[in-house]
C-alpha cells in the first residue's frame, strides 16, 4: 500500500461541501466522512495521487475514477465519471472506474429520481478541477515556473514557453505531496475546451454487455455459497400460521427451510416474511418451494379487492378534495357557464418488471455482513441490514454489481435484507433469488389513480376555469400507515405544476388507503398526472373545433416563470432560482417536435393517426409526437415517434437518445397492457404472459430524439421521457379512431390491442 | 451424461429435470445466459443446441444427451461475433441483462437468413424482451451485421 495519506484531504473536502452547499439541495452532497480506518475500498483510495473520494492517480498514469451511482443501464457509471475525466484532462483510455461500495462519504447514492447529472456536476468537476491543479503545481515546482505558464493536454502537463511536458503518472508522487487546493483556488474549465462533456463516450462497460462477462446481482458468488428461494405471504401484512416441509426436504439438493417473520408495520424495506428454501442449487431451491404447504394468516388486506377499490377511488375523485393549487375564482367562473367539459382517467397498478428479478448474496461473518446485490440504493442496504440483524451500520458491506434493469424496484432492498438474514441464519454465505412470479406478485406497485377533470370553455375555445382532482395511494404509505394523501413530492409531478394559463385554476388531491406497498416506478406520480392532463388538454381542443398542437401551446401561453408562492412545490429538490418552471422551454419543445415531425403536413392513411403531448418531469422538458396506425382488428402499429427533449446541458447525447428511445418503449408498455389487479388481497399477474410488455413488433419502430442546445444546468433524462409519451399514444389513437381512451392499458379498451401488433 | 458446452467435453450427474439454464449458470458457472422469467417467455435464456436458438429454462438435461450447446461465452471466444460487434457499433446495451440472449437468437436468426427484413426480424425476436426497449437499436445492429458494416 503506497497511499500517501495526505492530510489535507479534509480541507478539500471542506472546500467541496461549502461550494456544494451553495449549488445542491441538502441530502445531495457528499459528506465530510474521512473517518480514520474505514476501509480503503477502491482503487482510487490507493494511488498516490488522491486529492478527493472520487479520484485516484497512480504512478503508471492510470486515472482511478470512482462511479458511487448505480449502473442499471442509463450510462451512469460512464457518464459521471466522464465529467471528472474532462475537468482533469484525463485521456479516457487511461481511466479505470472503481464502483463504490455503499458509503455516505460519497454523499447520496439512491440512484433514483433522475438526478446523477444534476446533484453531482459541479462535485465532480471540481473533483476532477483538484486533481488537475495539483498536476499543474507539482510540474511547474519541477520545472521552477509559475504554475501560470503550465497547461494541461491530454494527460500531460505542459509548460507552454519552452514545450516541456510531464505525463500526469510523472507526476502523481510529487503532485501528491502538495496541499489540496482550496475550492475558490480552482478554475473550471470553459464549454469551449470540453473534451467529453457534450460530446459523451459509449458505456464503459459496453464489450462485457456484449460478450455475456458483465456481472449483475444473479452472477455474483462466493466460495460455498448456498442458494434460497422464499414463498412469500401472498397478501401484504399475512404471515406463516404452519407449514409443512416434509415433502420439500425430500427434493434433491434441498438442504433445510427457515421461517422468515413478517414486517412489523409500516413495511417500509423490511423483508416480507414466509418460508425460505435452501438448497445446493437455484432450480432445487425453486422445486422445494414447490412442494412447501403452508397455511397462511392473511391478516387485514385479504379484504382488497382492486375492481371494487377502483370505484372507490374513483368515487373520491368526484368530490371537493384537499387544495393543493389555487388561482383565481374556479368556482365563480364554473358558476358563469360556459361550455363545460368534465372527464375521468385511470391508471392501474404497474409492476416494474425489470429484466433481472430481485436477487442478493450475503455473507455473515465476525459480526459483519457483505454484500453484493444489483442495487439502486446501497446505503438503504445498509440501513435496512443493520437495523434486521442489529449490527452497524458501518459493519454492512455492500457491493454494487450491475443491475440488469431497476427502474425504482431496485431502491427498496427487501430481497438483500432477506438475503443478510439467512446468511447470519446459516452461517454461510446464501443467494436469495427471486423468481419472476416473485417479481410481478411482490413488486412495490406505482400508485392506481384515479383522476377527475373539469373545464369551462370561453368563446375563444379556451378555458376560463380548469380543475383537476387525483387520487392515489400515496408511496408514503410505505413509511407511514395513516398516510393517504399524496406528498409534495409526488403531488409536484405533474399535477401542482401544470403549467396552462389559466385564470382560475385549482388542482385537489384526495385520500386513499394504500393496500399493498406502493413505491416509485420511472417517471412515478407524472404517468398517471400527465396522462390526465394532457389528455384533456387534447379533449379540451377537439371539443373547442381547434387543432391539438395549436391549442396545447395557446394553453401553455407566453413564455413566463410559473409562480408557486402559494403551492408546496419542491422542484423535485432544486432551487427554484436554479431550475424555474419555465413554460417557454415547454413551447419551444413543443413547437421543435411538431416541424420535426411534419405535425398538420404529413399524409397518414386510414386508420393512422398523430397525437401530441408535453410534459416537464425531472426538471426536463419533453414534447412527444406518436404515430399510430390502428387496423380493423384494433391491432396498433407505432411507426413513428418524434421526441423533442430541453435537459439542459446534455453530458452524454447518445446515451441520452437511448434513454428517450427506450422511454417510449417503456411507455407503449404502460400504456397498451400495463396492469397489477388484486382479488383478496392477492395479486392476480404472475409474470410476462399475463403482465405483457412489449417486444419487438410492439414497439416504436423508429423513435427519433432531438436534443435541444440548451444553456440551462443538467436536468434528467432516464424517467422524462415516459410521461408525454402515454399521452400522445393516445391521443394518436383518438386522431386514428376517434376512441378516447380514458383509462389504460389501452387493451381494456380497443380490443386487438392485447394481441401482438403487426 | 456427456454433453459438449462452448466446445468443451462435460459429464452431468444430476438431477434430469434440471433445466440447461440452471446448469449452465450454477454448475459451470457460466453466466452470461440469464434468468428472466423461467417459462420460455423472454428469451433471456437463449443458447444454441446444435447451433438452434432454445430457452434453456425450459429445456431439461434429460434432452441434452450428446448435444452440443453454445452460450454467448462460446459465442466469442476466438474474438467477437460479427453479431457482438455490431452490436457495439450500434451502442445497443442499456442494462444488457437480455442482450446474451438477444445475440443468440440474432446469431441464429443470421445463420437462417443473410438479409432478414424487418418482418422476418421481429418474427424471429419477438419472443425476447428488452425492458430497456432497446429494440430499434436491436434492428438496426442485426441490419448492420446482416449487410457486412462491421
Amino acid at each position: 500500500m503506497n497511499a500517501i495519506e495526505n492530510v489535507s484531504r479534509r480541507s478539500f473536502l471542506k472546500g467541496l461541501v461549502s461550494v456544494g452547499a451553495l449549488v445542491l439541495s441538502a441530502r445531495y452532497y457528499p459528506e465530510l466522512v474521512w473517518a480514520e480506518g474505514l476501509p480503503k475500498d477502491t482503487h482510487a483510495d490507493l494511488a498516490t495521487l488522491h486529492p478527493n473520494v472520487f479520484v485516484g492517480i497512480d504512478t503508471d498514469g492510470t486515472v482511478y475514477i470512482v462511479a458511487h451511482r448505480s449502473e442499471m443501464g442509463t450510462g451512469i457509471r460512464t457518464s459521471l465519471p466522464l465529467v471528472v475525466a474532462d475537468e482533469l484532462d484525463a485521456d479516457w483510455k487511461k481511466v479505470k472506474i472503481d464502483q463504490a461500495i455503499g458509503d455516505p462519504r460519497y454523499g447520496d447514492q439512491n440512484t433514483d429520481g433522475s438526478h446523477s447529472i444534476r446533484s453531482f456536476y459541479d462535485v465532480t468537476r471540481q473533483a476532477g478541477a483538484t486533481a488537475r491543479f495539483m498536476l499543474i503545481q507539482a510540474a511547474a515546482q519541477q520545472w521552477k515556473v509559475a504554475p501560470g505558464e503550465c497547461v494541461t493536454e491530454l494527460h500531460v502537463v505542459v509548460h507552454r514557453p519552452t514545450g516541456r511536458r510531464l505525463g500526469y503518472g510523472e507526476l502523481a508522487a510529487s503532485a501528491a505531496k502538495l496541499p489540496v487546493p482550496r475550492q475558490e483556488q480552482l478554475q473550471l474549465k470553459s464549454k469551449g475546451s470540453w473534451r467529453y462533456i457534450g460530446k459523451g463516450m459509449p458505456s464503459i462497460d459496453l464489450e462485457q454487455l456484449c460478450n455475456g462477462k458483465a456481472v449483475y446481482g444473479m452472477d455474483a458468488h462466493m466460495d460455498g455459497m448456498v442458494y434460497a428461494s422464499i414463498e412469500h405471504p401472498p397478501v401484504i401484512g399475512g404471515k406463516v400460521k404452519s407449514y409443512d416441509d416434509k415433502e420439500a426436504l425430500k427434493v434433491t439438493g434441498v438442504r433445510q427451510t427457515i421461517s422468515i417473520d413478517p414486517f412489523k408495520p409500516p413495511p417500509a424495506f423490511q423483508p416480507l416474511g414466509g418460508v425460505a428454501v435452501i438448497a445446493d442449487n437455484t432450480w432445487a431451491a425453486f422445486q422445494g418451494r414447490k412442494k412447501l404447504n403452508i397455511v397462511w394468516d392473511n391478516g387485514p388486506n385479504e379484504t382488497y379487492d382492486s375492481a371494487q377499490y377502483k370505484k372507490e377511488l374513483q368515487e373520491t375523485a368526484r368530490k371537493p378534495a384537499k387544495v393543493v393549487r389555487s388561482q383565481g375564482d374556479v368556482d365563480g367562473a364554473f358558476a358563469k357557464g360556459g361550455k363545460v367539459m368534465e372527464a375521468e382517467y385511470y391508471v392501474p397498478l404497474l409492476a416494474h418488471a425489470s429484466m433481472e428479478p430481485m436477487v442478493a448474496l450475503a455473507e455473515f461473518r465476525d459480526g459483519k455482513v457483505t454484500a453484493w446485490a444489483p442495487t439502486q440504493n446501497p446505503q438503504a442496504v445498509q440501513d435496512i441490514v443493520s437495523t434486521e440483524l442489529g449490527i452497524a451500520k458501518e459493519d454492512v458491506i455492500c457491493h454494487v454489481t450491475l443491475l440488469g434493469g431497476g427502474f425504482g424496484r431496485k431502491s427498496k432492498p427487501d430481497y438483500v435484507a432477506e438475503a443478510a438474514l439467512l446468511a447470519k441464519k446459516l452461517g454461510r454465505p446464501v443467494k436469495v433469488v427471486w423468481t419472476r412470479e416473485d417479481d410481478i406478485k411482490f413488486d412495490y406497485y406505482n400508485a392506481v389513480a384515479a383522476m377527475y377533470m373539469r373545464a369551462a370553455l370561453g368563446a375563444d375555445g379556451k378555458p376560463l376555469a380548469w380543475l383537476q382532482r387525483s387520487v392515489f395511494p400515496p408511496i408514503t404509505s410505505i413509511f407511514d400507515v395513516n398516510a393517504v394523501y399524496g406528498d409534495p413530492g409526488h403531488l409536484q409531478q405533474g399535477w401542482t405544476d401544470v403549467p396552462f394559463d389559466i385564470p382560475n385554476l385549482r388542482v385537489e388531491n384526495g385520500p386513499a388507503k394504500a393496500h399493498v406497498r406502493i413505491g416509485w416506478l420511472r417517471s412515478v406520480a407524472n404517468i398517471y398526472h400527465a396522462f390526465a392532463v394532457q389528455t384533456f388538454a387534447d379533449e379540451l381542443a377537439h371539443a373547442a373545433g381547434h387543432d391539438p398542437l395549436e391549442y396545447l401551446l395557446d394553453l401553455i401561453g407566453k413564455p413566463r416563470t410559473i409562480d408557486f408562492k402559494n403551492v408546496d412545490y419542491p422542484n423535485y429538490g432544486a432551487s427554484l432560482q436554479t431550475y424555474p418552471w419555465e413554460t417557454g422551454r415547454l413551447r419551444r419543445v413543443t413547437e421543435m417536435v411538431a416541424e420535426k415531425a411534419g405535425w398538420g403536413k404529413r399524409k397518414l392513411g386510414k386508420g393512422a393517426g398523430l397525437g401530441i403531448a408535453a410534459h416537464r418531469s425531472f426538471l426536463t422538458y419533453v414534447a412527444t409526437v406518436v404515430e399510430v396506425e390502428v387496423n380493423d382488428q384494433g391491432e396498433i402499429r407505432i411507426p413513428r415517434v418524434d421526441t423533442a427533449v430541453d435537459a439542459g446541458l446534455v453530458v452524454n447525447p447518445e446515451i441520452t437518445r437511448a434513454q428517450f428511445e427506450g422511454a417510449a418503449v417503456f411507455g407503449t408498455s404502460v400504456a397498451k397492457t400495463g396492469e397489477i389487479t388484486v382479488t383478496k388481497g392477492a395479486i392476480n399477474q404472475s409474470n410476462f404472459s399475463d403482465y405483457p410488455v412489449a417486444r419487438i413488433n410492439e414497439a416504436p419502430l423508429q423513435t427519433n430524439v432531438y436534443i435541444v442546445d440548451s444553456s440551462a444546468p443538467p436536468a434528467g433524462v432516464g424517467e422524462p421521457g415516459v410521461p408525454p409519451f402515454i399521452a400522445a399514444f393516445c391521443n394518436a389513437i383518438f386522431a386514428a379512431t376517434g376512441k378516447r381512451i380514458r383509462e389504460l392499458p389501452i387493451k381494456n379498451q380497443l380490443s386487438g390491442a392485447s394481441l401482438a401488433g403487426g | 451424461m456427456q454433453i459438449k458446452v462452448n466446445g468443451v467435453q462435460q459429464t452431468f450427474n444430476g438431477d434430469p429435470e434440471m433445466p440447461l439454464l440452471w446448469y449452465l449458470r450454477d454448475e459451470l458457472r457460466l453466466t452470461g445466459t440469464k434468468f428472466g422469467c423461467g417459462i420460455a417467455l423472454c428469451g433471456a435464456c437463449t443458447v444454441h443446441k446444435n447451433g438452434e436458438a432454445i430457452r434453456s429454462c425450459v429445456t431439461a438435461m434429460r434432452d441434452m444427451a450428446g448435444a452440443e450447446i453454445m452460450t454467448i461465452e462460446g459465442l466469442g471466444q476466438n474474438g467477437l461475433h460479427p453479431v457482438q460487434k455490431a452490436w457495439m457499433q450500434v451502442n445497443v446495451p442499456q442494462c444488457g441483462y437480455c442482450q446474451p440472449g438477444q445475440i443468440m437468437q440474432a446469431v441464429a436468426l443470421l445463420n437462417g437468413k443473410k438479409k432478414p427484413t424487418d418482418q422476418e426480424i421481429d418474427e424471429a425476436m419477438a419472443g425476447n424482451i428488452c425492458r430497456c426497449g432497446t429494440y430499434q437499436r436491436i434492428r438496426a445492429a442485426i441490419k448492420t451485421a446482416a449487410e457486412g458494416r462491421v
